[in-house]
């Protein structure tokens, strides 16, 4: 009887750990993996340049917060997470480089355009190897899922994503 | 002396273990109302005549979406990708990969004929109308009153992702209770 009373406590105390665990994964903060190099050298930074590989081999851990997404006001420079528009279960982190209005510039066609209403233009800070707006076009603020501010992991890599606020590449006439 | 410490120890104590109940509940709370169902109210005259012009309740369930188990005819809370702040209603017409057709109006057409997928036009019956695939991972939104939507015509189409949920049925007006049929 006591063994049965005993099991019931714990799975009641998993259930409401997993409770909490989630609501604050959803509405304060969370904790993500870095994966590839087009972040660098914010995040995964690549030391040789051919081959890409990395000092730590190990991929960063970032804090996300979420009470940006209250009301979605977002600055230049931060840095975001937010779901792929093309496949809804992959998550891309990349940096904000235009908010709405902003003209930005598309470097491949030689061309600019206007961010639209409720979208946003991001871009990684490698530009060699990243899949963002470049290809992507603009992207709806409402995929955003979060805010990356710090490196949690590894040990040595601690420390603030720092925002940095770089010129859109509009190409000069 | 001692016993009032004693008292108001016991009273912090209390008050502890009730916000500690408290916020388990909204805890729980948080988590039926993100990953299982919810209520919401909507208006306007978007969906008329499936929805109510003055406003109705509707059970939203969770689950479908995050299983990429919604399509065709399915009538979702979508975040609007003009404004994150608000949720529109919709039926999804066309999912990635397929084919869809719409007259071009006054006002909209413009984005759709500069994204990408846009095939062509071509005229039916006197109106122009626009060809296009929908592109991967996106669907195609429409509200039902053609006339008074503001959907993909204008903004062409919206990622999976802005997906918040599926209508299961309506709860408000008492006499429109429940599915909402295709």
């Amino acid at each position: 009887m006591s063994a049965r009373s005993s099991l019931w406590n714990t799975a009641k105390k998993c259930v409401t750990i997993g409770l909490i665990g989630v609501t604050v994964k959803d509405r304060y903060v969370s904790i993500a993996a870095v994966r590839g190099g087009s972040m660098s050298p914010s995040l995964n930074p690549v030391t040789d340049e051919v081959s890409g590989s990395r000092v730590s081999t190990f991929d960063d851990y970032v804090l996300v917060e979420k009470f940006c997404l209250g009301r979605y006001r977002f600055s230049h420079g931060d840095v975001v997470i937010f779901t792929s528009p093309t496949n809804h279960k992959e998550r891309h982190i990349k940096r904000i480089i235009g908010l709405p209005g902003d003209w930005v510039g598309i470097s491949h066609i030689d061309d600019v355009m206007r961010v639209p209403e409720g979208h946003c233009w991001v871009e990684g800070d490698n530009l060699l190897s990243s899949l963002d707006s470049r290809s992507l076009g603009p992207i709806p603020l409402g995929l955003i899922r979060g805010r990356v501010t710090h490196v949690v992991w590894p040990p040595s890599r601690i420390g603030r994503v720092k925002r940095e606020i770089r010129q859109p590449t509009v190409p000069s006439y | 002396m001692s016993l009032v410490t004693a008292r108001w120890k016991s009273i912090a104590k209390e008050a502890v273990e009730r916000a500690a109940i408290m916020a388990r509940f909204l805890c729980l709370l948080h988590v039926t109302d993100a990953y299982l169902f919810s209520s919401t109210l909507v208006y306007g005259p978007s969906m008329f005549p499936t929805l109510n012009l003055a406003g109705d309740v509707l059970i939203v369930e969770r689950v479908s979406h995050r299983r990429g188990k919604v399509g065709p005819g399915d009538v979702v809370l979508v975040k609007s990708p003009v404004d994150p702040r608000k949720t529109i209603t919709k039926r999804i017409i066309g999912v990635g990969g397929d084919w869809v057709t719409f007259p071009v109006g006054p006002g909209n057409g413009d984005r759709s004929r500069s994204v990408m997928g846009c095939l062509g036009e071509a005229m039916i019956r006197g109106h122009c109308h626009l060809f296009l695939r929908v592109p991967k991972g996106h669907v195609w939104i429409q509200g039902d009153n053609m006339y008074a939507s503001t959907d993909s015509r204008n903004f062409g189409p919206v990622p999976y992702g802005l997906i918040l949920g599926k209508v299961f049925c309506r709860v408000w007006p008492p006499e429109g209770f429940g599915s909402i049929s295709h």
